[in-house]
């Protein structure tokens, strides 16, 4: 038994060393969880909330990164275009206060009245949602489906494909997902990926 | 004091001045902007040595804050079987701002700046499995093509030690 362990532990060193704090996150096509954060307002939010979504988009971000302050208006067009057809937005803070001050809770709060973001924005304290959803870099989003009560991932990744530009984007991944799923057609593009900003973990 | 010393000491300020700007000229190199094909090259070709492949970018923080180890990497001996590029990935319209910033900080490592605005059509092209965070760096073993990738930040001293170990698994 001895041996089989040493043997295990050494052929685990052999793997390639990917050094990142993983936890092992959300497909599309898995069911995502709910969840209770604090809003910018000191409400608790959670998706079951939303009786009469029929979906949501959710995004992971901050306030430091500026990639995720250059698709802020975006977000915020997002929401207004969708959240009257059953998709609302809801921004999820996902950096640790600790390691990112301008992610605490009263900055967060300075940030969504000085936006005058029409949608929540939510603490979360133990970046626990932000684990088990696979955030890996800000801004990092999530296109949920409602499907007999629970959340269907349906697309995850990047808004569009230009963040500099939003003019000169060809590709608007989050439009299209949304557009498709109120068609009730299949999601033209699932997943993405873009340059983004790490999450800064607590230690 | 006589006047051609004055004359004299005037010389030594001049060509000090001059020397001084030679130096900063030289320091301030010119980057290529680059496309994912031209990239795709560089990490493929044969070579004798260890590439480090840094991805970053000016607005970076953690980037920013360890680029020295990248600096100390390229002028320490131990090393001098490795290449080391820094690929900016900031937006092609601010390749001022990322000259600036190799002059500011004298950098001595050779940069290029990936001029491609779709990440989704080429971070699979540089490696699959990363999620597009940066900072990355990737060490290729330009004999064997061997690779390590690594989307994270370095702390201190650490990438010395990632690519001695890098190099030692040979």
């Amino acid at each position: 038994m001895k041996l089989f362990l040493i043997v295990f532990f050494f052929l685990c060193n052999l793997l390639p060393s990917k050094e990142v704090t993983k936890a092992t996150g959300y497909e599309v096509g898995d069911f995502a969880t709910d969840f209770k954060l604090k809003n910018v307002d000191g409400k608790m939010v959670s998706l079951a909330d939303y009786k009469d979504a029929k979906g949501f988009i959710l995004v992971f971000t901050c306030n430091e990164c500026p990639y995720a302050l250059l698709y802020e208006d975006r977000i915020i067009e997002l929401h207004n275009k969708f959240a009257n057809k059953g998709y609302p937005v809801i921004a999820i803070n996902a950096n640790d206060a600790v390691k990112s001050p301008d992610d605490s809770y009263e900055k967060i709060q300075k940030r969504a009245k000085s936006k005058k973001f029409p949608f929540p924005y939510l603490f979360d304290e133990t970046q626990e949602v932000t684990k088990t959803y696979g955030a890996t870099n800000t801004p990092h989003n999530f296109v949920l489906q409602k499907e007999d009560g629970k959340y269907k991932v349906s697309y995850i990744g990047a808004i569009d494909d230009n963040s500099r530009d939003a003019a000169k984007a060809k590709k608007k991944y989050i439009e299209d997902a949304v557009n498709a799923l109120i068609e009730g057609k299949p999601v033209p593009t699932t997943k993405t990926k873009a340059i983004g900003c790490t999450i800064k973990w607590k230690s | 004091m006589p006047i051609y010393e004055k004359k004299q000491n005037m010389h030594k300020i001049l060509i000090f001045v001059g020397l001084f700007l030679i130096i900063r000229i030289a320091t301030a190199q010119d980057i290529a902007l680059i496309k994912i094909a031209d990239l795709e090259k560089i990490l493929e070709e044969k070579s004798e040595k260890v590439k480090v492949i840094n991805f970053w970018a000016t607005w970076c923080k953690p980037c920013v804050a360890e680029m020295p180890q990248f600096e100390a990497l390229k002028a320490n001996k131990e090393f001098q079987n490795v290449e080391i590029l820094l690929v900016s990935v900031d937006f092609a319209q601010d390749v001022e701002k990322v000259k600036r910033f190799i002059t500011k900080r004298q950098l001595k490592n050779k940069v290029v700046l990936l001029n491609e605005t779709d990440a989704n059509s080429w971070i699979d092209r540089v490696e699959p499995t990363w999620g597009g965070a940066i900072p990355a760096t990737l060490l290729i073993d330009g004999r064997t093509n061997r690779r390590l990738f690594l989307e994270k930040e370095f702390h201190q001293n650490e990438l010395e030690e990632v690519v001695r170990k890098f190099i030692n698994q040979q």
